[in-house]
């Protein structure tokens, strides 16, 4: 079948509703391709709380978050492709994608990207030992037991102290798995402080700071783990070991964002976006995970619903930047987003430090903009809202942050 | 009967071999994949077969192995990709390498080789160390799947009337007549009359069962990196030049597009100790980089893995009969793959036939070529749209990264895989960049639907390995 649209949104997760849905409000005509049976991506999997806070001023859950996504979908004309997995899109802006009646093309104006991310695997770490059964991430742990009701694991450690695995070092213990502990190679935990007092604190799990996994040992199924402390160059420093007896480790070690099947834009390696969430290929847009990860599905959904807007106008020729002011990383910036800034729209600029700080000072320059944060850490992302400057003149400008004495 | 033990890419390939001229051959193989010993842990390089020992049994099948992969690759519909391998010299002492495999090359009677100066060495492979000076560099050299030959082999035996037997640990023999009885560790046993033992790192031990003495095997540790898609290193197979040890650590091409580095060579205590060490891994990323300075060892990393070979003080293979209509094939270490074809030939034409005065007969309903159920995404878009309408499965992903759907996965199922790794290996499903987290949860559904396993009951591969312990709450 041949299908012709104004917009295409891929992925229908927290960020590609989202962007479909204000796509349709600007005029589009959208259509949103999703390659699981359901749109919302990894929120399905969350059944615990935290979502939506900004967003819906709500707490919900992630499949409450997604229900009500979904439900605001549904009253408009986007047209939900589900079970469609998107194999090409080539640059004269058609799409090639196959489900169960087979191989569609679809030709559009504008394209969303709303991919996501995967979970970085253990395997890519190297660790050193036997290969066996019962290493595997948050996500897969979280598809056996929230989703088909199913427990791999009887005792386990858990690598990576972010939120995803906080919470599920929550989720195993109170599903009667034996938690030995969490570890973490920083000296300060990966996700928030609430999560860490509500996760670990609350049910005794031990959090093993400036730890890291040096080897894995069983026989067919993990046995043992092996985990050292570390200095501040992440070195290990000998003598430290302790073994943990475990059949299981379940690992979040970080998110990659997913650019497939797009080859030709540039990447960082998530997509690199303008403040409207324009790509280096002026006709797509991208949002969410597969930019750059964000915190919270808030912050998702906020940048998808920019990126459904300017790309439903520039379906309509009604939105073409004329100019891009570079965004610099400067000093202790790790993380940045967008890299390109159209000065005649609003910015949200999100970012993250190089290192923790007791109170930093983030600065815009030559912009003027100065912002205190307490206790800023690599582990949360900083928002910044700017308005338009039109400075014809100017060509980039730089983010910076710096310890208030 | 004739008894095969081991499905190695060398007892696969033999097993065939004696299929064109006798229906009933049986492999026996003692894990439950097929494949899964020395066979998955390796280089998969086909070597040119310029720098075996001349003289050696390895020299003389190393060469002729290499040139049987086309015909290997047609008939088993396998992919082999001739990328050419390059031994590169670094400094002026290493030069002197290259002069010495020009003469075994001659030697052995390689002619397919060119030696190139730095220009065209890094005309060809642009992100090589710059001080490289010279290469020897041999077109022939190439890289195939050996687990995917083992595995094409097998199931062109079963086609052709064989049998495969998986879960079949040889454990002791008896000679009755002129023949022998097969004892298993499952308790089964089967009639042979001549057995050829191709057992890898075991081949000495199932040596004795037959009372046969054959060269002590130990095992030589190979650690790997395995390295991404997204960026290209190489172009060909890189060599350092080969000490008197190892060919040393490459850097290679896979066949599906990522990268191996590796491999180390150390001997180990254990012929089951897979494990990578900390040494190892080190010494991989030390080595190769000093070939190619741009691998990312930080980012791109897909996983480590190591392989164990199967080392004689001999250094060489050693084939040959035993006491009775026995064949011992011992000692295959590399170039063990790409001599698998030659050896296949040596076995049935010379020790079968000459040694054993066995005459044979070609068979005439020998189906020679078969097909291998090709990714339908790397089919036109035409054919895979055909068979989604006669299989709506076809139009199902499960794996994202490697692009493979439900009917493959269910198509594998129905050729016997029954753990995540069957599956794994017969599709390449889990095999991709996530490694799996995407779609294993996926695949164990569905090997449990389509099997009638539980959850609980299926593994990652061997007993021992489950994935499942039970179900979380009673529903
Ligand atoms: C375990 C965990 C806990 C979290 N906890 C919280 C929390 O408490 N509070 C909070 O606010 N946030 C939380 N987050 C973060 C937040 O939920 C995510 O950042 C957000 O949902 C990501 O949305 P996304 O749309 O960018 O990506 P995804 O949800 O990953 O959606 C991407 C979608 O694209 C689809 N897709 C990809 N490629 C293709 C293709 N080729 N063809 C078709 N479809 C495709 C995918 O199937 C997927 O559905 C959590 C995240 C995780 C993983
Ligand atoms: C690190 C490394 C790198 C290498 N690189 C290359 C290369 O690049 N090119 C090359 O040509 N060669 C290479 N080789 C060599 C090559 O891999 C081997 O020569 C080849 O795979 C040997 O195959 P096989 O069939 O003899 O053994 P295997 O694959 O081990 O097969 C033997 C089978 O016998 C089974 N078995 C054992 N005992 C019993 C029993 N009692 N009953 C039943 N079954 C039994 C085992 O389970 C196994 O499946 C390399 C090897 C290593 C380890």
């Amino acid at each position: 079948m041949k299908y012709e649209t104004d917009v295409v949104v891929l992925g229908g997760g927290g960020g590609g509703m989202a962007a479909a849905k204000a796509a349709d409000k600007n005029g589009a005509n959208v259509i949103l391709i999703e390659r699981e049976e359901e749109n919302g991506g990894v929120l399905n999997q969350c059944i615990h709380n935290g979502f939506g806070i900004h967003y819906y001023r709500k707490d919900l859950t992630g499949p409450e978050f997604k229900e009500t996504l979904q439900e605001e979908l549904e009253h408009t004309n986007v047209k939900v492709l589900n079970s469609a997995f998107v194999l090409d899109v080539n640059k004269d802006k058609q799409l090639t994608f196959v489900n169960h009646k087979g191989i569609h093309e679809i030709k559009t104006k504008a394209l969303v990207m709303a991919t996501g991310a995967r979970e970085r695997h253990f395997n890519s770490l190297a660790v050193p030992g036997d290969r066996v059964a019962g290493i595997f991430t948050a996500g897969v742990a979280q598809k056996y037991i929230n989703l088909q009701n199913l427990k791999p694991a009887n005792s386990a450690l858990i690598v990576g102290s972010g939120d995803i695995g906080l919470i599920m070092a929550r989720r195993l213990h109170l599903e009667g798995i034996e938690v030995k502990g969490v570890v973490e190679i920083l000296p300060y935990p990966g996700g928030l402080e609430r999560n860490v007092q509500q996760c670990l604190r609350d049910y005794n799990i031990p959090l093993y700071l400036s730890h890291t996994v040096t080897r894995v040992e069983g026989n067919k199924r993990l046995g043992k783990v092996y985990v050292s402390q570390v200095d501040e160059n992440r070195q290990i420093i000998p003598n430290t070991e302790k073994i943990f007896n475990v059949d299981s480790l379940v690992t979040s070690v970080g998110l990659i964002p997913l650019t497939d099947p797009i080859k030709f834009v540039e990447t960082a390696p998530g997509f690199i976006t303008s403040n409207t969430n324009q790509t280096s290929e002026d006709w797509i847009f991208a949002a969410g995970n597969c930019t750059v990860v964000f915190d919270l599905v808030d912050y998702v959904s906020r940048e998808g619903e920019k990126a459904g807007k300017y790309a439903a106008l520039y379906a309509q020729n009604q939105y073409f930047p004329e100019q891009k002011v570079k965004v610099i990383k400067g000093k202790n910036i790790n993380v940045l987003h967008p890299m390109y800034i159209d000065p005649n729209e609003r910015t949200k600029l999100y970012l993250r430090v190089s290192k923790t700080f007791k109170r930093a000072e983030v600065t815009v320059e030559p912009l003027g903009i100065k912002m205190v944060e307490e206790e800023a850490r690599p582990s949360e992302m900083i928002e910044i809202s700017m308005k338009p400057f039109k400075d014809k003149n100017l060509k980039e400008i730089e983010v910076s942050a710096r310890e208030l004495g | 009967m004739i008894a095969v033990i081991g499905s190695g890419i060398v007892g696969s390939l033999i097993a065939r071999e004696i299929n064109k001229y006798i229906e009933d051959v049986f492999i026996f193989e003692a894990r439950n994949g097929i494949g899964t010993g020395v066979t998955k842990g390796n280089s998969g390089i086909i070597h040119g077969g310029y720098d075996d020992t001349p003289g050696s049994l390895r020299a003389e099948l190393c060469y002729k192995g290499n040139k049987l992969y086309d015909e290997i690759s047609q008939e088993l519909s396998v992919e082999v990709k001739r990328v050419g391998s390059h031994v590169v010299a670094l400094n002026e002492e290493e030069l002197k390498a290259i002069d010495e495999l020009e003469e075994r090359a001659i030697q052995n009677g390689v002619q397919e080789y060119e030696i190139l100066d730095k220009t065209e060495l890094l005309e060809m492979e642009p992100n090589l160390n710059s001080d490289a000076l010279k290469s020897f560099y041999c077109p022939i050299a190439g890289v195939t799947e050996p687990w995917e030959v083992a595995m094409q082999a097998s199931r062109s035996l079963e086609i052709n009337g064989g049998k495969v037997l998986k879960n079949k640990k040889l454990v002791e023999v008896k000679k009755k007549d002129n023949k022998f009885e097969l004892l298993f560790e499952d308790g089964s046993s089967y009639i042979a009359d001549l057995v050829i033992n191709v057992a890898g790192l075991y081949a000495d031990e199932v040596a004795k069962f037959f009372g046969d003495e054959v060269p002590y095997i130990f095992p030589v540790k190979g650690e790997y990196y395995l390295l991404g898609k997204n960026i290209k290193y190489a172009n060909s197979v890189i060599f350092p030049t080969p000490s008197k040890l190892t060919k040393g650590c490459l850097v290679v091409p896979t066949v599906d597009g990522g990268f191996l580095a590796g491999p180390t060579a150390h001997g180990v205590k254990s012929k089951q100790d897979f494990s990578t060490t900390q040494e190892g891994l080190l010494e991989v990323r030390e080595k190769s980089l000093r070939l190619v300075p741009t691998l990312d060892f930080s980012r791109n990393v897909v996983k480590a893995f190591a392989g164990l070979r199967p080392e004689t003080r001999e250094k060489d293979f050693h084939i040959d009969v035993g006491e009775g209509n026995v064949i011992h094939v011992s000692g295959i270490r590399s170039p063990g793959l790409t001599a698998a074809p030659a050896i296949a030939r040596y076995v049935v034409e010379y020790l079968i036939q000459e040694k054993l005065h066995i005459n044979l007969q070609k068979r005439e309903n020998y189906l020679t070529h078969i097909e291998k159920v090709p990714h339908l995404v790397e089919r036109d878009y035409d054919y895979w749209g055909r068979v989604i309408q006669e299989d709506p499965e076809a139009g199902e992903m499960i794996c994202y990264c490697n692009k493979i759907t439900k009917k493959e996965i269910k198509e594998a199922i129905k050729s016997g895989a029954r753990t995540l790794d069957d599956v794994k290996f017969a599709t390449r499903a889990s095999f991709g960049e996530c490694q799996g987290s995407f779609c294993t949860p996926k695949i164990l559904k569905i090997i449990s639907e389509e099997t009638g396993l539980k959850p609980e009951e299926v593994l990652q591969n061997e007993e021992g390995s489950w994935i499942i312990n039970s179900e979380v709450r009673m529903i």
